[in-house]
């Protein structure tokens, strides 16, 4: 079987399953087997979904979506700058990598009592959420990335006479990019998570504050609308970095 | 450019044990400008390194080496190296790669482009400017190596067995361009290598190297006539040199072995 007959079959094998899924979830609840008021099901949620987009999700939509775009912009400055600079300097990475460590492995969430204390329940909170789940990973995989640098560039770059200046611009930065993308794979699901967590602990609209309202009222279509919401968009941007990445293909050597 | 060491030396730190070990000791010799010196010797015998020091790369331990009577500091824009890794930057056009070293001596966009482009015919790249490294063969990507470093119009340049990895039949085919490609340059050049063949054919003369620590045995001539084609390897008097070549570098061979210099290795 030729490759592209395999890939086509792969989608459908793919979307039988979701098929499936999607049926069993209306069927069960359908049939008594088990108590829709827990799990709703498809059509519950498409109703809820279509009484929430009347009634003001747009607005939650568009709250959650500023917080995490300014929060993921904010992350990555932050996170590239730092991480080009934290991998190339060698006294830099002295003295600031152990605590980026440590930043990474202890829980952020913990942090965001203290953010909602500092800056409210309104979007700056949620800004600094999802900039505190995102800049880390991407950090630490630009980090990596520069040290990945070939040291026969370096070696080629010093018998030209190149200063550090010149080998960090043509050599440290361009074969971080690879490094940045795989960074930003990670940081996406961070930064949602970021806006989610803070929006459930405390605030005012949001994707987040409605799945909260609902789940409070015992209102669990509702609930399953704003998880699919983020499911989807989670989804979107992670294909959408996808064919980023493809751009390196060009010259990435396997 | 003229060449010439005054007992240099070089010693290494081993990075492990810490021992110090002499990579060079007390070499002298001197070469003419526009010549074509091959060094050539074992494994370990210290020719890198002296290209190394030529390049700027290492600071000799001891004694010095002038070029044209100047003490080498550091890398200079007279100089250039072509690697035994090709060493180009997976993210550029082999364009792009041969400007590279024109790009970080601050040349001028346009007049980079011009010698770039020249030098892109010369060493028989045309068409395949636009390519990436990884498209290019082994023997491509040394041509790439080598355009990046005639760009920058070097006084002296380094080469350090740049034809090491690629297969016999690339190999011959790449010392015939060399030589094309020097008639026409006719840059003074030291050429490190470990095969017989190649420096013979090559070279104007032909600098041994002893092993461990590294110093000179002999200095051999090379008249054979020029420009010299691959045929020129039937030639009697290519033999002659090179049999005598091999006679010393077996002596030599055998000494080291007898010493056990390679056990452990």
């Amino acid at each position: 079987m030729n490759s592209i007959n395999s890939s086509v079959r792969d989608k459908l094998l793919a979307i039988l399953t979701g098929v499936t899924f999607v049926g069993l979830w209306e069927i069960l609840p359908a049939s008594g087997l088990i108590n829709p008021f827990f799990t709703s099901s498809p059509s519950r949620i498409y109703v809820a979904a279509k009484w929430l987009f009347a009634n003001g999700f747009w607005n939650d939509i568009y709250v959650s979506l500023t917080q995490f775009t300014l929060g993921m912009l904010l992350a990555m400055v932050v996170g590239i700058v730092l991480g080009l600079l934290l991998g190339w300097y060698k006294t830099l990475n002295a003295m600031f990598e152990p605590f980026v460590t440590m930043l990474n492995a202890m829980p952020r969430v913990a942090l965001l009592p203290i953010i909602i204390l500092w800056l409210g329940i309104g979007m700056e909170s949620k800004i600094a959420a999802v900039f505190l789940g995102a800049f880390l990973p991407i950090i630490i995989t630009v980090m990596k990335g520069v040290r990945t640098v070939d040291e026969n560039l370096i070696k080629c770059a010093r018998s030209f006479g190149a200063n550090d200046a010149q080998m960090f611009l043509t050599l440290a930065v361009p074969s971080s990019l690879p490094f940045i993308v795989a960074g930003l794979h990670i940081a996406v699901g961070r930064g949602l998570v970021g806006v989610v967590i803070g929006e459930l602990l405390a605030s005012q609209a949001g994707v987040g504050h409605m799945m909260a309202k609902a789940s409070a009222t015992f209102q669990i279509d509702k609930v399953f609308v704003g998880v699919l919401f983020l499911a989807v968009f989670g989804y979107l941007l992670t294909e959408l970095l996808k064919l980023i990445e493809k751009q390196f293909e060009k010259w990435r050597p396997q | 450019m003229n060449i010439e060491a005054r007992n240099l030396s070089v010693d290494y730190t081993l990075r492990l044990t810490n021992e110090p070990l002499a990579a060079l000791k007390s070499v002298s010799f001197s070469v003419e400008s526009g010549k074509f010196v091959c060094l050539i010797g074992a494994s370990g015998c210290g020719k890198t390194t002296l290209l190394n020091v030529a390049a700027g790369l290492v600071a000799p331990s001891a004694g010095e080496l002038l070029l044209d009577g100047v003490p080498v500091y550091g890398p200079g824009r007279d100089r250039a190296m072509v690697f035994q890794s090709a060493a180009l930057l997976p993210w550029r056009t082999v364009f792009k790669n041969a400007m590279y070293g024109l790009e970080i001596q601050g040349y001028p966009f346009r007049e980079a482009k011009r010698i770039v482009s020249e030098l892109i015919d010369l060493v028989g790249l045309t068409g395949f400017e636009k390519s990436f490294p990884r498209e290019l063969s082994g023997g491509m990507q040394q041509r790439v190596n080598l355009a990046r470093a005639l760009a920058t119009q070097p006084k002296l340049l380094l080469m350090d067995e740049p034809f090491a990895s690629l297969d016999a039949q690339m190999r011959e085919y790449m010392q015939g361009e060399i030589e094309r490609i020097w008639q026409q340059t006719r840059q003074t050049t030291l050429f490190v290598t470990h095969s017989i063949d190649e420096a013979v054919f090559l070279a104007d003369e032909i600098i041994v190297m002893t092993s461990r620590p590294g110093r000179i045995k002999t200095t051999v001539q090379v008249d054979l006539p020029r420009p010299r084609a691959l045929e020129m390897k039937k030639d009697p008097r290519f033999h002659a040199i090179a049999d005598s070549l091999r006679d010393q570098l077996d002596r030599e061979f055998r000494e080291m072995m007898g010493q056990g210099i390679f056990q452990g290795d």
